[in-house]
Protein backbone atom coordinates (compact mmCIF):
# COMPACT_ATOMS: atom_id res chain seq x y z
CA UNK A 1 0.00 0.00 0.00
CA UNK A 2 1.09 3.42 -0.82
CA UNK A 3 1.46 5.80 1.68
CA UNK A 4 0.35 8.91 0.48
CA UNK A 5 -1.92 11.82 0.84
CA UNK A 6 -5.68 10.88 -0.60
CA UNK A 7 -6.21 13.00 -4.06
CA UNK A 8 -9.43 14.89 -4.66
CA UNK A 9 -11.06 12.32 -6.44
CA UNK A 10 -14.47 14.41 -7.38
CA UNK A 11 -12.35 17.25 -8.94
CA UNK A 12 -10.41 14.26 -11.14
CA UNK A 13 -14.07 13.13 -12.02
CA UNK A 14 -15.27 16.52 -13.10
CA UNK A 15 -12.02 17.10 -15.19
CA UNK A 16 -12.47 13.96 -16.93
CA UNK A 17 -16.33 14.75 -17.19
CA UNK A 18 -15.36 18.30 -18.63
CA UNK A 19 -12.85 17.27 -21.01
CA UNK A 20 -15.16 14.56 -22.46
CA UNK A 21 -17.55 17.25 -23.09
CA UNK A 22 -15.06 19.26 -24.71
CA UNK A 23 -13.77 16.80 -26.74
CA UNK A 24 -17.37 15.85 -28.15
CA UNK A 25 -17.98 19.57 -28.75
CA UNK A 26 -14.72 19.85 -30.83
CA UNK A 27 -16.11 17.50 -33.52
CA UNK A 28 -19.29 19.41 -33.97
CA UNK A 29 -17.29 23.18 -34.39
CA UNK A 30 -16.44 22.60 -37.90
CA UNK A 31 -12.51 23.67 -37.86
CA UNK A 32 -9.83 22.52 -39.84
CA UNK A 33 -9.01 18.75 -39.61
CA UNK A 34 -5.56 19.57 -38.54
CA UNK A 35 -6.99 21.56 -35.57
CA UNK A 36 -9.85 19.28 -34.58
CA UNK A 37 -6.67 16.41 -34.83
CA UNK A 38 -4.47 18.09 -32.80
CA UNK A 39 -7.53 19.29 -30.19
CA UNK A 40 -8.65 15.91 -30.34
CA UNK A 41 -5.21 14.13 -29.61
CA UNK A 42 -3.82 16.77 -26.76
CA UNK A 43 -7.69 15.95 -24.60
CA UNK A 44 -7.07 12.47 -24.91
CA UNK A 45 -4.05 12.46 -23.64
CA UNK A 46 -4.62 14.94 -20.81
CA UNK A 47 -7.71 12.82 -19.64
CA UNK A 48 -4.89 9.24 -20.33
CA UNK A 49 -2.70 11.32 -17.93
CA UNK A 50 -5.10 12.23 -15.21
CA UNK A 51 -6.33 8.40 -14.84
CA UNK A 52 -2.97 7.21 -14.64
CA UNK A 53 -1.38 10.03 -12.69
CA UNK A 54 -4.43 10.35 -9.83
CA UNK A 55 -6.59 7.20 -10.16
CA UNK A 56 -3.73 4.96 -11.16
CA UNK A 57 -1.86 6.89 -7.76
CA UNK A 58 1.49 6.76 -10.49
CA UNK A 59 2.04 10.33 -9.18
CA UNK A 60 2.76 9.00 -5.84
CA UNK A 61 4.75 6.11 -7.13
CA UNK A 62 8.26 5.06 -6.82
CA UNK A 63 10.80 6.51 -10.15
CA UNK A 64 10.55 2.27 -11.09
CA UNK A 65 6.91 2.21 -11.78
CA UNK A 66 6.61 5.67 -13.95
CA UNK A 67 9.25 3.85 -16.33
CA UNK A 68 7.40 0.83 -16.54
CA UNK A 69 4.65 2.94 -17.87
CA UNK A 70 5.87 5.30 -19.78
CA UNK A 71 7.99 2.39 -22.03
CA UNK A 72 4.68 1.44 -23.91
CA UNK A 73 4.18 5.02 -24.22
CA UNK A 74 7.99 5.25 -26.03
CA UNK A 75 7.83 1.92 -27.76
CA UNK A 76 4.37 3.10 -29.53
CA UNK A 77 5.97 6.19 -30.61
CA UNK A 78 8.74 4.10 -32.72
CA UNK A 79 5.69 1.62 -34.15
CA UNK A 80 4.34 4.90 -35.40
CA UNK A 81 7.57 6.30 -37.25
CA UNK A 82 8.27 2.12 -38.02
CA UNK A 83 4.78 2.30 -40.05
CA UNK A 84 5.19 5.31 -41.56
CA UNK A 85 6.44 3.96 -44.92
CA UNK A 86 3.71 1.89 -44.93
CA UNK A 87 0.90 4.72 -44.09
CA UNK A 88 2.29 7.53 -46.29
CA UNK A 89 -0.08 8.69 -48.54
CA UNK A 90 2.52 10.13 -51.07
CA UNK A 91 2.52 6.55 -51.81
CA UNK A 92 -1.15 6.47 -52.66
CA UNK A 93 -0.28 9.28 -54.83
CA UNK A 94 2.36 7.59 -56.24
CA UNK A 95 0.30 4.66 -57.16
CA UNK A 96 -2.34 7.06 -58.71
CA UNK A 97 0.19 7.70 -62.08
CA UNK A 98 -1.71 7.70 -65.25
CA UNK A 99 -3.00 4.14 -66.26
CA UNK A 100 -2.49 2.85 -62.39
CA UNK A 101 -5.85 4.33 -60.90
CA UNK A 102 -7.23 0.96 -60.12
CA UNK A 103 -3.93 0.88 -57.22
CA UNK A 104 -4.61 4.11 -56.45
CA UNK A 105 -8.24 2.95 -55.41
CA UNK A 106 -7.20 -0.36 -53.46
CA UNK B 1 1.44 10.98 5.07
CA UNK B 2 -2.33 10.64 5.07
CA UNK B 3 -4.79 10.19 8.17
CA UNK B 4 -5.62 6.89 6.96
CA UNK B 5 -2.03 5.57 6.63
CA UNK B 6 -1.08 5.88 10.34
CA UNK B 7 -2.94 4.51 13.72
CA UNK B 8 -3.09 6.15 16.55
CA UNK B 9 0.19 5.36 17.94
CA UNK B 10 1.79 6.77 14.62
CA UNK B 11 2.49 2.96 13.76
CA UNK B 12 2.29 3.03 9.43
CA UNK B 13 -0.68 0.99 8.51
CA UNK B 14 -0.63 -1.32 5.84
CA UNK B 15 3.02 -1.62 4.79
CA UNK B 16 2.74 -5.48 4.00
CA UNK B 17 6.34 -7.04 4.26
CA UNK B 18 8.88 -4.90 1.26
CA UNK B 19 9.40 -7.62 -1.17
CA UNK B 20 10.85 -5.96 -3.76
CA UNK B 21 13.34 -2.97 -4.31
CA UNK B 22 11.65 -2.23 -7.42
CA UNK B 23 8.01 -1.50 -5.61
CA UNK B 24 8.57 -2.20 -2.01
CA UNK B 25 4.54 -2.41 -1.54
CA UNK B 26 4.73 -5.64 -3.10
CA UNK B 27 4.95 -8.18 -6.28
CA UNK B 28 1.61 -8.09 -7.01
CA UNK B 29 1.48 -4.67 -8.09
CA UNK B 30 4.36 -4.92 -9.79
CA UNK B 31 3.65 -8.08 -11.79
CA UNK B 32 0.15 -6.10 -12.63
CA UNK B 33 1.89 -3.12 -13.78
CA UNK B 34 4.76 -5.47 -15.89
CA UNK B 35 1.38 -6.91 -17.51
CA UNK B 36 -0.36 -2.98 -18.21
CA UNK B 37 2.99 -2.38 -19.72
CA UNK B 38 2.50 -5.54 -22.17
CA UNK B 39 -0.87 -5.12 -22.96
CA UNK B 40 -1.01 -1.04 -23.76
CA UNK B 41 2.22 -2.27 -26.01
CA UNK B 42 -0.92 -4.55 -27.57
CA UNK B 43 -3.64 -1.95 -27.55
CA UNK B 44 -0.81 0.90 -29.01
CA UNK B 45 -0.02 -1.93 -31.98
CA UNK B 46 -3.81 -2.15 -32.57
CA UNK B 47 -4.31 1.55 -32.77
CA UNK B 48 -1.06 2.55 -35.43
CA UNK B 49 -2.54 -0.20 -37.46
CA UNK B 50 -5.54 1.82 -37.25
CA UNK B 51 -4.39 4.68 -37.67
CA UNK B 52 -1.69 3.00 -40.62
CA UNK B 53 -4.59 1.76 -42.68
CA UNK B 54 -6.56 4.61 -42.27
CA UNK B 55 -4.01 7.01 -43.67
CA UNK B 56 -3.55 5.20 -46.62
CA UNK B 57 -7.07 4.72 -47.39
CA UNK B 58 -8.32 5.96 -50.74
CA UNK B 59 -9.17 9.86 -50.32
CA UNK B 60 -12.59 9.15 -51.74
CA UNK B 61 -14.66 6.85 -54.14
CA UNK B 62 -16.33 3.97 -52.76
CA UNK B 63 -13.21 2.00 -50.60
CA UNK B 64 -12.63 5.82 -48.76
CA UNK B 65 -12.98 5.51 -45.13
CA UNK B 66 -16.37 6.58 -44.01
CA UNK B 67 -16.70 9.36 -41.09
CA UNK B 68 -16.77 7.72 -37.94
CA UNK B 69 -19.75 9.84 -36.92
CA UNK B 70 -21.34 9.27 -39.60
CA UNK B 71 -21.46 5.68 -38.85
CA UNK B 72 -21.20 5.26 -35.47
CA UNK B 73 -23.57 6.57 -32.88
CA UNK B 74 -21.27 9.19 -30.96
CA UNK B 75 -23.73 10.31 -28.38
CA UNK B 76 -23.81 6.86 -27.17
CA UNK B 77 -20.79 6.33 -26.91
CA UNK B 78 -20.06 9.56 -25.30
CA UNK B 79 -22.35 7.98 -22.74
CA UNK B 80 -20.61 4.77 -22.27
CA UNK B 81 -17.00 6.85 -21.58
CA UNK B 82 -18.88 8.89 -18.70
CA UNK B 83 -19.94 5.24 -17.53
CA UNK B 84 -16.24 4.22 -17.26
CA UNK B 85 -15.09 7.05 -15.79
CA UNK B 86 -17.64 6.91 -12.89
CA UNK B 87 -16.78 3.49 -12.60
CA UNK B 88 -13.68 4.21 -12.42
CA UNK B 89 -14.45 6.81 -9.08
CA UNK B 90 -16.35 4.23 -7.31
CA UNK B 91 -13.68 1.47 -7.79
CA UNK B 92 -10.79 4.34 -5.81
CA UNK B 93 -13.50 4.96 -3.38
CA UNK B 94 -13.91 0.88 -2.77
CA UNK B 95 -10.24 1.44 -2.18
CA UNK B 96 -10.03 4.53 0.17
CA UNK B 97 -13.21 2.43 1.58
CA UNK B 98 -11.21 -0.66 2.66
CA UNK B 99 -8.07 2.01 3.82
CA UNK B 100 -10.27 3.31 5.74
CA UNK B 101 -11.72 0.02 7.53
CA UNK B 102 -15.07 0.30 5.69
CA UNK B 103 -15.79 -3.09 4.29
CA UNK B 104 -19.10 -2.15 3.49
CA UNK B 105 -18.25 0.70 1.48
CA UNK B 106 -15.85 -1.72 -0.39
CA UNK B 107 -19.06 -4.10 -1.02
CA UNK B 108 -20.89 -1.37 -2.11
CA UNK B 109 -18.50 0.68 -4.33
CA UNK B 110 -17.12 -2.48 -5.94
CA UNK B 111 -20.19 -3.72 -7.32
CA UNK B 112 -21.48 -0.12 -8.43
CA UNK B 113 -18.42 -0.65 -10.10
CA UNK B 114 -19.40 -4.24 -11.59
CA UNK B 115 -22.78 -2.91 -12.62
CA UNK B 116 -21.03 -0.05 -14.57
CA UNK B 117 -19.29 -2.83 -16.85
CA UNK B 118 -22.00 -4.91 -17.33
CA UNK B 119 -24.09 -1.92 -18.77
CA UNK B 120 -20.48 -0.81 -20.02
CA UNK B 121 -21.00 -4.66 -21.85
CA UNK B 122 -24.40 -4.09 -22.76
CA UNK B 123 -24.83 -0.56 -24.82
CA UNK B 124 -21.71 -2.05 -26.91
CA UNK B 125 -23.78 -5.40 -27.59
CA UNK B 126 -26.65 -2.87 -29.08
CA UNK B 127 -23.82 -1.07 -31.00
CA UNK B 128 -21.92 -4.16 -32.70
CA UNK B 129 -25.96 -5.26 -32.82
CA UNK B 130 -26.70 -2.40 -34.48
CA UNK B 131 -24.15 -2.25 -37.10
CA UNK B 132 -24.14 -5.83 -37.93
CA UNK B 133 -28.08 -5.44 -38.93
CA UNK B 134 -27.02 -2.45 -41.19
CA UNK B 135 -24.08 -4.81 -42.52
CA UNK B 136 -20.84 -3.96 -41.29
CA UNK B 137 -18.89 -6.58 -40.33
CA UNK B 138 -15.10 -7.88 -40.05
CA UNK B 139 -14.58 -8.24 -43.76
CA UNK B 140 -17.41 -5.88 -45.24
CA UNK B 141 -18.32 -2.28 -44.67
CA UNK B 142 -21.30 -0.95 -46.77
CA UNK B 143 -20.22 3.05 -46.30
CA UNK B 144 -16.71 2.63 -47.90
CA UNK B 145 -13.75 0.56 -46.81
CA UNK B 146 -14.31 -3.32 -45.80
CA UNK B 147 -11.14 -2.43 -43.43
CA UNK B 148 -13.31 0.23 -41.13
CA UNK B 149 -15.10 -2.54 -40.20
CA UNK B 150 -12.24 -5.00 -39.34
CA UNK B 151 -10.00 -2.02 -37.43
CA UNK B 152 -13.33 -1.26 -35.46
CA UNK B 153 -14.53 -4.75 -34.89
CA UNK B 154 -11.23 -5.82 -33.75
CA UNK B 155 -10.05 -2.70 -31.39
CA UNK B 156 -13.45 -2.50 -29.72
CA UNK B 157 -13.98 -6.58 -29.05
CA UNK B 158 -10.58 -6.70 -28.00
CA UNK B 159 -11.63 -4.08 -25.43
CA UNK B 160 -14.63 -5.45 -24.50
CA UNK B 161 -12.43 -8.35 -23.69
CA UNK B 162 -11.01 -6.46 -21.27
CA UNK B 163 -14.08 -5.06 -19.91
CA UNK B 164 -15.22 -8.37 -19.19
CA UNK B 165 -12.27 -10.07 -17.94
CA UNK B 166 -12.32 -6.93 -15.63
CA UNK B 167 -15.97 -7.54 -14.49
CA UNK B 168 -15.25 -10.99 -13.63
CA UNK B 169 -11.97 -10.26 -11.80
CA UNK B 170 -14.04 -7.28 -9.63
CA UNK B 171 -16.25 -9.69 -8.60
CA UNK B 172 -14.09 -12.25 -7.57
CA UNK B 173 -12.31 -9.57 -5.32
CA UNK B 174 -16.18 -7.81 -4.63
CA UNK B 175 -16.77 -11.67 -3.15
CA UNK B 176 -13.15 -11.88 -1.47
CA UNK B 177 -14.31 -8.46 0.58
CA UNK B 178 -17.97 -9.65 1.38
CA UNK B 179 -16.34 -12.92 3.14
CA UNK B 180 -14.13 -10.06 5.34
CA UNK B 181 -10.94 -11.12 3.16
CA UNK B 182 -9.66 -7.43 3.33
CA UNK B 183 -8.83 -5.08 6.06
CA UNK B 184 -7.10 -1.92 6.36
CA UNK B 185 -3.97 -3.15 7.02
CA UNK B 186 -4.29 -5.77 4.45
CA UNK B 187 -5.93 -4.62 0.48
CA UNK B 188 -2.88 -5.10 -2.12
CA UNK B 189 -5.46 -7.07 -4.26
CA UNK B 190 -8.05 -4.38 -4.07
CA UNK B 191 -5.30 -1.86 -5.06
CA UNK B 192 -4.27 -4.25 -7.96
CA UNK B 193 -7.56 -5.00 -9.59
CA UNK B 194 -8.19 -1.43 -9.30
CA UNK B 195 -4.70 -1.01 -11.51
CA UNK B 196 -6.28 -3.21 -14.14
CA UNK B 197 -9.85 -1.23 -14.24
CA UNK B 198 -8.00 1.88 -14.37
CA UNK B 199 -6.21 0.77 -17.30
CA UNK B 200 -9.39 -0.35 -19.12
CA UNK B 201 -11.06 2.92 -18.32
CA UNK B 202 -7.70 4.72 -20.26
CA UNK B 203 -7.86 2.30 -22.83
CA UNK B 204 -11.04 3.45 -23.66
CA UNK B 205 -10.29 7.38 -23.61
CA UNK B 206 -8.18 6.89 -26.42
CA UNK B 207 -10.12 4.30 -28.20
CA UNK B 208 -13.40 6.85 -28.25
CA UNK B 209 -11.40 9.67 -29.89
CA UNK B 210 -8.93 7.72 -32.11
CA UNK B 211 -11.97 5.18 -33.50
CA UNK B 212 -14.98 7.63 -32.99
CA UNK B 213 -14.19 10.97 -32.83
CA UNK B 214 -11.14 11.59 -35.29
Amino acid sequence: MTTHAEPNYNKIFWWLLALTIIEVGITYTGMPKVVTASLLISTALAKAALVALFFMHLRFESVTLGLIAVTPLVLCVFLLFMLMPDSNPFHRLETASPGNEAAAVE
Amino acid sequence: MSEAATLEHGEILGVEPAESPLTPESWGKLGMWSFLAGDAMSFGALLAAYGALRYSSAPAGPNAWPVPGHVLGIPMTAGMTFLLICSSVTMVRALSAIRHGDTTGLRNNLLLTVLGGLVFLGCQGYEWTKLMLEGVSVTGNPFGNPLFGTTFFVLTGFHGCHVFGGVVYLACICAQGMRGRYTATSNNPVEIVGLYWHFVDLVWILVFTFVYLL
